[in-house]
């Protein structure tokens, strides 16, 4: 078991939006090997625990490999979607900035995925 | 390919500079000036912006469509005049697009444009309709949950069809140089363009894809340029440039921006904005085609140019995607900045005086929610707050299907200057303001019940429309 932990904003960046009441947070690797440490262990479980705060009912993930990307559909997380929800953030525009955040153990080849010449 | 010049003549430079009612206003001239572009897209329309226009319609029969366009117009009308080969497309036309094309046409003959043809699109509007498309055996169905719109067909404020990029095409075929729309799918407003300059077949899968792809990347503005990035760090914003798609004949294209604009076009940002707002990648669902954004592939040509390869696309669905709003209650929100050592435990309990308040008062709200920004609560449920946090901002929203009693809670913030807790700032702008709320309802609309029109006419022409039109 890993001992130290990365923050995800380390090895990508995210955008996240809305769609109706579902949040879209994709997350975008900065370089090959983060993409591939990413799609191992940036789950739709572990984003799901991540946002369970948000009272989503499930979250799908999406792999684009070509674009380094992980999309991430979080269902009826935005408490009512833009004309309904009472919260500040209307839109799911802060989730994206909140996954970097996530902590995830230190992978051997960390230098390889850290930003570059992307 | 042939010589570079040839290839020059085959590409078709299109821009865009506003990404929704609000963007930046003088972002359209700041990219005229500086570059040459074929069109210019710009883009009005989210989700709920159909049924503000229609409330402001309800008010005035002239409202209803994004005047932004014609503050944008008097600012660009001169480069309108320089630069022949500029046309524009753009959905400002909203629940009003003749409206805005007569009040966009005034602004043209005023400054010598008169003649300038206007194409305006129709149809996409099914209000007028709805009866009749009921029964046409048209349910309305949610298209999340399946359910039929039933008795909520009485709220229903607007009800739009996400129109294509063919009644564009057909304008920009009658001779427009400013088509304004209606409801059209965002990537609409770029394929339109893009057919019309290549004559692709409608059902040139990749071809369309391609454009849709692109349109897609540049229908947000500055979000494909380095703006709403999370590595905001690494550019320069201030100047920030918007984005151009320059297409070459087989729908491909290069993604970049006006020279010594700043924020930045790299194989990220790109990126960044080709993930934004979409569910399944494989099925990115356009009236024109369903494109696969998983055949994507990106390659940096140079600094600021991105070449985007490999779209892919399939049969267009067989119905429009449509958007209803109806009319769902009312909703306010007010804040109090709350100050001291102890604010958050203050805030939580000057939170608890408004709704014990509002209990004595035989006033139960449907819902409540409050937010302490400033000690995490912008995503709630993430995190406890911090224990030595100076201040926080306490924000308490409410919701319920009467308006009176959201005026009621509007009323429980200025009280408390002189009956709550000390340390409590914020009052100066005045009582909350009572919005009415309307509750989106996507759906499908069978396109052969649908019927995109087009009319083509000059300036001087729209500008003399009258006004109850």
């Amino acid at each position: 078991m890993h001992e130290k932990t990365i923050a995800l904003g380390e090895v990508a960046t995210a955008r996240s939006g809305d769609k109706g009441n579902h949040a879209n947070v994709a997350v975008i690797a900065w370089r090959q090997a983060g993409y591939q440490f990413l799609e191992e262990f940036l789950t739709a479980e572990r984003v799901a625990e991540f946002f369970q705060g948000l009272g989503s009912s499930h979250v799908d993930r999406f792999a684009l490999p070509k674009l380094g990307s992980l999309n991430f559909l979080l269902h009826d997380a935005l408490g009512g979607g833009a004309s309904q929800s009472l919260r500040i953030d209307t839109q799911g525009k802060l989730l994206g900035t909140a996954l970097l955040d996530l902590q995830l153990p230190v992978p051997d080849n960390v230098t390889e995925m850290l930003r570059g010449n992307s | 390919m042939g010589t570079g010049r040839a290839i020059k003549k085959m590409t078709l430079r299109i821009a865009n500079a506003a990404g929704f009612w609000g963007d930046w206003p003088s972002a359209p001239r700041r990219l005229l000036e500086t570059t040459e572009v074929d069109f210019l897209t710009l883009e009005y329309l989210a989700e709920l912006t159909l049924s503000i226009m229609a409330s402001q319609r309800k008010k005035s029969p002239a409202a209803g469509y994004a005047t932004d366009f014609v503050t944008v117009t008097e600012d660009i009308v001169s480069l309108l005049q320089t630069q022949s080969q500029l046309k524009i497309v753009t959905n400002a036309g909203g629940l009003n697009p003749i409206s805005c094309a007569r009040d966009v046409g005034k602004v043209l003959a005023k400054c010598g444009l008169g003649n300038l043809p206007i194409g305006v699109v129709f149809g996409d509007d099914l209000l007028p309709q709805m009866d009749t498309l009921t029964k046409e055996g048209c349910e309305f169905l949610h298209f999340d949950r399946g359910e039929p719109l039933g008795t909520l067909r009485e709220k229903v404020i607007s009800a739009n069809a996400y129109l294509g990029a063919e009644p564009i095409f057909r304008s920009l075929q009658k001779g427009a140089r400013i088509v304004i729309t209606g409801r059209v799918a965002d990537a609409s407003l770029t394929v339109g363009p893009a057919v019309h300059q290549f004559g692709w077949a409608w059902d040139d899968w990749n071809a369309l894809a391609a454009a849709s792809i692109a349109g897609h990347i540049i229908e947000c503005g500055a979000q494909a340029t380095g703006g709403y990035s999370t590595d905001w760090k690494s550019c320069q914003l201030a100047n920030i440039g918007y984005p151009i798609a320059e297409i070459g004949s087989d729908g491909q294209f290069i993604i970049t921006k006006p020279d010594g604009s700043g924020g930045q076009v790299t194989r990220h940002t790109v990126t960044e904005q080709l993930v934004y707002e979409i569910g399944d990648p494989a099925a990115y669902v356009t009236p024109d085609v369903i494109v696969d954004f998983t055949t994507v592939e990106l390659a940096a040509l140079a600094e600021n140019r991105v070449a985007v390869r490999g779209s892919t696309g399939r049969e267009a669905p067989e119905s429009y995607k449509g958007s209803l709003a109806y009319a769902d209650g009312f909703t306010a929100s007010g804040q109090l900045l709350v100050f001291g050592k102890d604010c958050v435990v203050k805030a939580k309990v000057v939170a608890g005086l408004i709704e014990e308040r509002l209990h004595q008062d035989g006033i139960e709200l449907a819902r409540m929610h409050t937010e302490l920004l400033g000690a995490g609560d912008g995503l709630p449920g993430m995190r406890p707050p911090p224990d030595d946090l100076p201040e926080v901002m306490l924000r308490i929203a409410a919701y319920d299907p009467r308006r009176e009693a959201v005026a009621a809670f509007a009323r429980q913030f200025a009280p408390l200057i002189t009956n709550g807790p000390a340390g409590l700032a914020g009052y100066a702008q005045g009582r909350p303001s009572v919005r009415p709320v309307y509750s989106y309802w996507p759906t499908t609309v069978p396109k052969e019940l649908v019927f995109p029109e087009v009319q083509v006419l000059d300036a001087d022409h729209w500008a003399k429309t009258p006004e109850n039109n």
